[in-house]
């Protein structure tokens, strides 16, 4: 079990998180969404940004801001999840587990190529 | 749904709509008297006496208005199935407090489910939200207010990989912690 951890601690970790920063190109962030309206919620979509969060600690992945929204409105599709990339549009991905959302991360959001079979098209 | 957690985790979203600056999120459970109690409580715009009484009611919430508050029928019904209550109390300009009771033993009561990944969920997904969560059991006391952390982060986002590590586990280790201090199973 992991120890409780100070704000010491958490100092060391804006430090490191600042370094690798500077070390980077300013390319801008990648923006990831989650709905989490009630129809979201019990569809799973806590889960799904539960999972999200674990792809992006396990893997130490820089850069992406993950947010969550209200109800986005297209309730047969959730738990919805929703990519931007730096300058280019919003992509929005229906029905997605936490498989699902290691294949966004990978593919979409680190890979840059949009993951077609998971995508809402309206 | 089928845990508290997930219910905290709506009601909270409400707030987040509501504009609230501020959310205290409060967890106690008193094992000698059987209760257990959870209040949603924020600073926000708050609610006339008009849509107060339209958000208990599953029939006139929802469709023509904003999807806000679908889920506070089923929360209040949650706790009056075992024979506890539920309350809301808002004042417009002010905020809102939603509140629900439980007898805590009863075979009704849904499990608290997973308070952690609850808020880490809301901490994480709505930076701008000032997060207090405060959980007791009996006279113990497990508190987190993300102020102290931000200001330490001055600018870091909340998924940075090693914050949203630090945020996991302070909230994990607190909330363990606590039960098995007084002698909780730690998934109830």
């Amino acid at each position: 079990m992991p120890t409780v951890k100070s704000l010491d601690d958490l100092k060391k970790i804006r430090e490191e998180a600042l370094k690798k920063q500077q070390m980077k190109e300013t390319s801008g962030k990648t923006e990831v969404i989650v709905g989490m309206g009630t129809v979201g919620i019990a569809a799973g979509a806590r889960e799904t940004l539960k999972a999200i969060l674990d792809i992006i600690e396990e893997d130490n992945l820089d850069n992406i801001i993950v947010r969550q929204t209200g109800n986005i409105g297209l309730d047969s599709f959730e738990p919805i999840v929703q990519v931007v990339l730096p300058g280019k549009e919003k992509v929005s991905y229906g029905r997605v587990n936490s498989e699902m959302a290691r294949k966004i991360i990978k593919q979409h959001v680190i890979g840059g190529e949009i993951v077609k079979e998971y995508q809402i098209v309206g | 749904m089928r845990e508290l957690a997930l219910h905290i985790l709506d009601i909270a979203e409400n707030s987040i709509s509501a504009g609230a600056s501020r959310i205290r999120i409060g967890v106690e459970e008193n094992l000698h008297t059987d209760r257990l109690k959870i209040a949603i409580e924020d600073k926000g715009k708050g609610m006339d006496a008009e849509t107060l009484a339209k958000v208990t009611d599953p029939f006139i919430t929802s469709r023509t208005t904003r999807k806000v508050g679908l889920g506070i029928p089923f929360f209040k019904a949650a706790a009056e199935s075992s024979e506890g209550h539920f309350k809301i109390q808002s004042q417009p300009g002010h905020g809102t407090t939603v509140t629900a009771e439980f007898k805590r033993s009863h075979i009704d009561r849904m499990p608290l489910g997973d308070l952690a990944g609850t808020l880490q969920t809301l901490i994480i997904g709505t930076p701008d939200v000032h997060w207090i969560f405060d959980y007791r059991i009996n006279d113990e006391i497990f508190e987190f207010d993300d102020e102290p952390i931000k200001e330490v982060l001055d600018g870091v986002p909340l998924s940075d990989p090693g914050v949203i590590r630090y945020i996991r586990d302070t909230l994990r280790t607190g909330i363990d912690e606590l039960r098995q201090s007084a002698d909780v199973p730690t998934n109830h």
